[in-house]
């Protein structure tokens, strides 16, 4: 089956990576089909392994004790467009729009 | 005779006593850089750095307080790994001028101890391939497309700057690592590994390339593909050499909280000489569809050699192992839409021009910023995870892993101690080659051999063994039982020496600089 465009719209929004052309979504296809190849084996009973070190390890919870921190200068210092101590963004809650308003909208390079 | 690899005091002890001081072996591994600049390893030079450090190792050597084996050894670190003061750019243009604020704990590791650090080495995207072919600033050659013994065996012809068609890659994707440490510019070099990527260009290259056990060594600086599966790199001219750097770089970091807390303690390999008490396991599923009929040669030779030295050698099987790529394929996108989220263009790294809104920022910074298979991998990754989706692949993905790990767990529980298999279905392509097909399928055939072994997070090492009949290298992998390294290493050791691996006889660099090659060529620093 093919991916829907409601599925491929969806996707965009969520990765907020887009498909750019038809070979994107060819090889979003491909990538499904080559997965589907799962479905043979069987798992029946088989937990699902979140870790390789399920066993060894537990995840445990340091202190809470500040160690380490007034670095933001250096945090500042790679971003773009800052003013005073503020990472600056263009203004949110503007959702991207829906495909067919789409071409219009990214002036993507 | 001919300087064997495998000898400790070589550089090392050439520094401790003066024959050679760190800077002139961090002035000559530059020119050297510089010299052999097309084969495209490094992205960034730290030329000024690395000398300042050198500088400071002499000191230390006049005053006979060296900090260790690794002071004054100048080494290079694939550009994903976070390199206070340099640029890290993970080869996308999502990075190009990030000045990392930060040492990733590895680097921090060796610059303690006084290595050098030479520069940053090219890679695929994100380390996302397994040709070193998908970077943006270009793809890396392999140095022995321009060695003495692939040109003989090339078919001559008519014009002279037809090198340039002929030449192979490095495999990835950490093969500017591997580049640099196989031209001789420096002495070890840190990649990476979540599917193979510091063993199949270890193989190409002619270099020992390993993988730790995951949970090892410090993941914390690393910028991340595959939390669940990547691992740290380690490549060099020598086993010895592979066993010098894990001990100085393995250890629990409270930094990064999957790293196991038992204490680590670095070991020196002893010189085995009976190997009668050792089981080698075969897995046959490792005779893969697309393994060349000279590799499967090889390696049938390899059993051979261990069994007429009195090993057990033992066929086992490894059920899973073709499955291993699939899981791999759905795991790592999901993981890789995870990672790829923290590249928004606000805190760092490249940034659009867009202003109508966050969103639409966000969305053509990334345009911009990933190539098509880091984009491809995101979109195929949130596919994956969509809530109609979940079960039926990540979930279903991480059961088959399951089913993977539990795979050898069974084959070393039936008393195996090693397993040995090839590294690579082939020798080198030709980048023309390798470039007719897509990323993907590339690396869904290359990880194979690699693939199933990071899934079940055990120790692999990729041990050089010998030339093609195209004149390139050839590699074949052991793996190991978790946290054994030892063990590993003192097989895959043997077994170097066994196999005596030619060294590289670089033309372009005799032209160059005669002298500087010819100190090179000689010396592994443990």
């Amino acid at each position: 089956q093919k991916v829907s465009v409601e599925v491929l719209d969806h996707l965009e929004h969520l990765a907020l990576v887009d498909f750019r052309d038809s070979e994107g979504v060819e090889r979003l296809q491909k990538a499904i089909q080559f997965a589907d190849q799962l479905h043979v084996v069987n798992t029946d009973g088989v937990e699902p392994m979140d870790s390789v070190l399920e066993d060894r390890w537990c995840l445990y919870l340091r202190e809470d004790n500040v160690t380490e921190g007034n670095c933001t200068k250096e945090l500042l210092e790679n971003a773009r467009e800052k003013v005073e101590e503020y990472f600056v963004a263009p203004p949110g809650n503007i959702p991207l729009p829906k495909l067919e308003e789409r071409d219009s909208f990214l002036q993507g390079s | 005779g001919c300087p064997k690899r495998g000898l400790r005091s070589q550089v090392s002890a050439a520094l401790k006593e003066g024959r050679v001081t760190p800077t002139e072996l961090c002035q000559r591994c530059l020119a050297l850089i510089r010299s052999t600049k097309f084969l495209n390893a490094y992205i960034t030079v730290a030329e000024e750095t690395a000398l300042k450090q050198a500088e400071e190792a002499e000191e230390r050597y006049k005053r006979g307080q060296p900090l260790g084996i690794l002071d004054g050894i100048p080494i290079a670190v694939k550009d994903n790994f976070n390199t206070a003061g340099i640029e890290t750019t993970c080869a996308s243009n999502m990075l190009k001028g990030y000045i990392s604020p930060y040492n990733a704990t590895v680097v921090q590791k060796l610059l303690d101890q006084g290595a050098v650090l030479l520069g940053k080495t090219n890679l695929d995207e994100f380390a996302m391939g397994s040709g070193s072919t998908d970077g943006v600033f270009g793809p890396v050659r392999n140095p022995w497309s321009y060695s003495r013994q692939y040109k003989e065996k090339s078919v001559p012809k008519s014009h002279s700057e037809d090198k340039e068609f002929n030449w192979v890659i490095t495999g990835g994707s950490s093969g500017g690592s591997a580049a640099a440490v196989s031209s001789f510019t420096c002495f070890a070099a840190l990649g990476s590994d979540t599917g193979g990527s510091t063993r199949n260009p270890a193989a190409h290259c002619g270099v020992v390339g390993l993988k730790p056990t995951y949970g090892l060594i410090s993941r914390h600086g690393l910028i991340p593909l595959v939390n669940s599966m990547d691992v740290p790199g380690i490549l060099t001219r020598s086993v010895d050499d592979a066993a010098v750097l894990l001990g100085s770089l393995a250890g629990h970091d409270p930094k990064d909280s999957t790293t196991v807390q038992d204490n680590f303690k670095p070991f020196e390999l002893p010189n085995l000489t009976d190997v009668s008490k050792l089981s080698i396991g075969i897995p046959k599923e490792y005779n893969a569809p697309g393994l060349s009929s000279e590799i499967l040669a090889l390696w049938s030779k390899a059993a051979d050699l261990f069994k007429n030295a009195g090993a057990k050698v033992v066929e086992v099987s490894l059920p899973h192992t073709r499955y291993s790529i699939v899981c791999y394929h759905v795991l790592c996108t999901a993981e890789v839409a995870s990672n790829m989220a923290r590249f928004d263009g606000l805190e760092y790294g490249h940034r659009s021009d867009a202003k109508e809104s966050t969103e639409s920022m966000y969305a053509t910074t990334r345009r911009e910023g990933f190539n098509d298979v880091v984009r491809g991998r995101i979109l195929s990754g949130n596919y994956f995870l969509l809530k109609q989706n979940y079960e039926k692949y990540f979930v279903k993905a991480q059961k088959v892993r399951r089913l993977i790990a539990n795979d050898f767990v069974k084959v070393f529980r039936s008393g195996v101690d090693i397993l040995l298999t090839p590294t690579t279905l082939s020798d080198a392509a030709p980048y023309m080659e390798f470039i007719q097909e897509d990323n993907r399928t590339r690396s869904a055939q290359d990880d194979i051999l690699t693939q199933a072994d990071t899934c079940a997070g055990l120790p692999a090492v990729n041990v050089p063994t010998a030339l093609s009949e195209r004149g390139l290298p050839v590699g074949l992998q052991f793996i190991g039982r978790s946290f054994q390294e030892k063990q590993l290493l003192t097989v895959a050791k043997w077994f170097e020496k066994q196999v005596q691996f030619p060294v590289i006889q670089l033309e372009e660099v005799k032209r160059h600089d005669n002298d500087v090659f010819h100190h090179q060529k000689s010396a592994s620093f443990s």
